[in-house]
């Protein structure tokens, strides 16, 4: 198992991508957070609180999205759903996913046919804690990313709560 | 992970894991119907006739909705108006129609049975029960059940009363199956020629004649409906006695200190097993049930449709 990221490089990683989706955003009413679950939602829980820090007097939009019901390989294996709360309206909002990592691209093109049913947004952007260069499927890139690394299909990535460490394996 | 079943024969067939699987998978599905699209493509890929060898306003209309939301396929058949008026068995029908590629069979019979028949002779097939005979009905069972969750917050140590036609209700049986495994204390009212003699021992459920005293035992009363169609068998003298000892009214709900949740699994014959002002009242929860019905419907087909992995 090699650490990719220690939880104090983690910390670090978090707060770069979390000042880069708030720069220049001066109001926050026309921007929403989204983590995909499962694994996104822990880590953007602790994007958000790092967001609350920076503007504590603004109201920042954070929702979680569940995208069982649009995966591509239903046949093949049944997924059972998680909670998706979206307490808001997307349309005519900038939509910010937020997953922990971006491997073969198929996650966020199921969380986009997901978005679809709620509304038009004005527009979609994606932040990724680990974004694995190699076997994309699909044709998705980030537009945030904590770290870039190049694996093979056969090695996991992980984002370890307790510790927080990213770690592959 | 999966259901234990490949069909939905009947609440008896389930495992209380199978039950909080299907329960929890319907708490999302109600999340989907609230949304703008209240659709998912989930089963863009699936075909599901609906077979109605008998009549049935609420269940077809859910399942069908359900489906659809669903993006399946679906072709509805009843028995009227097709070849089962020229004779045909319902092997051969079910075989015609699977020969057109064909995923999933929801069948409602009046036959008792009729579904675990197809099943066993068509086992690649998923089957589910949408009612048959005086056997069970599961996919009311498992909304009823989805209904007292959402009102009190869970099923455990929960009491539950279920009055009127027990012995030819399959909504009854169904909801006593699920009640009892998943923890719920059960008891039975009506009158004495409607509750079969053996049911205490059979299912371990209590029996009260008295409906007051019943009603004052549970935390959620279900109204069965009474069967019209069975009045000429004389189990009661007339409907309008069964009202006076049998029918919830505001009047007996009145001598009861506290609020009981009351349910009815539809069709309502009003003023007989109870009255319009209960039925319509804050404490009966029966459009809720019939909303609910389609997120576990969902739930349902959603949950036997994955193809063996």
């Amino acid at each position: 198992m090699q650490t990719l990221l220690t939880a104090q490089q983690l910390q670090l990683t978090l707060n770069r991508l979390v000042h880069q989706l708030l720069e220049g955003e001066e109001d926050l009413r026309d921007i929403v957070f989204i983590g995909i679950q499962p694994r996104g939602v822990p880590v953007g829980n602790r994007m958000m609180e790092l967001a609350a820090q920076l503007h504590p007097d603004k109201n920042i939009q954070y929702g979680i999205l569940d995208i069982t019901f649009y995966r591509d390989d239903i046949r093949e294996e049944l997924h059972i759903p998680k909670t998706t709360t979206l307490p808001f309206s997307i349309e005519g909002k900038k939509v910010i996913l937020i997953d922990d990592v971006l491997y073969t691209g198929r996650t966020i093109r199921a969380a986009l046919d997901a978005l679809q049913d709620f509304g038009r947004p004005n527009k979609v952007e994606l932040c990724v804690l680990v974004n694995r260069r190699f076997n994309r499927e699909l044709p998705i890139q980030p537009d945030y990313c904590g770290i870039s690394i190049d694996t093979v299909s056969s090695q996991k990535v992980k984002v370890l709560l307790d510790s927080q460490e990213v770690v592959l394996y | 992970m999966q259901l234990t079943t490949k069909h939905l024969l009947g609440i008896k067939e389930l495992s209380p894991s199978d039950i909080s699987t299907i329960l929890s998978t319907a708490e999302q599905f109600k999340e989907v119907l609230q949304r703008p699209i209240k659709k998912v493509p989930s089963l863009r890929d699936v075909t599901i006739v609906n077979l109605f060898y008998e009549n049935s306003t609420r269940t077809r209309i859910s399942f069908e909705l359900a489906e659809k939301r669903l993006s399946a396929d679906t072709i509805n058949f009843t028995a009227s108006g097709s070849s089962v008026s020229k004779g045909e068995t319902l092997l051969d029908t079910v075989n015609n129609i699977l020969s057109m590629k064909v995923d999933m069979v929801v069948m409602r019979h009046s036959a008792s049975g009729a579904p675990h028949f197809l099943a066993k002779h068509l086992p690649d097939t998923s089957i589910i029960n949408a009612g048959d005979g005086i056997n069970e009905h599961p996919t009311q069972a498992l909304l009823d059940a989805f209904s007292i969750i959402e009102k009190t917050g869970s099923l455990a140590g929960k009491k539950i009363l279920l009055i009127g036609d027990i012995m030819h209700s399959r909504v009854a049986l169904s909801n006593i199956y699920l009640l009892k495994k998943m923890g719920a204390e059960v008891m039975l009212s009506g009158p004495p020629t409607l509750i079969p003699v053996h049911i205490k021992k059979a299912l371990d459920v209590q029996v009260e004649y008295n409906l007051k005293k019943a009603l004052k035992w549970c935390d959620v009363a279900n109204v069965l409906r009474i069967q019209l169609e069975r009045q000429n068998q004389v189990l009661f003298s007339s409907l309008r006695e069964y009202n006076l000892s049998y029918g919830v009214s505001k009047k007996i709900l009145s001598e009861i200190d506290r609020e009981i949740v009351i349910m009815h699994p539809g069709p309502i014959n009003r003023g007989v097993e109870i009255d319009s002002d209960v039925a319509d009242s804050n404490q009966s929860i029966i459009l809720q049930q019939v909303e609910n019905g389609v997120a576990v419907r969902m739930a349902v087909l959603y949950l036997l449709s994955g193809r063996q992995s």
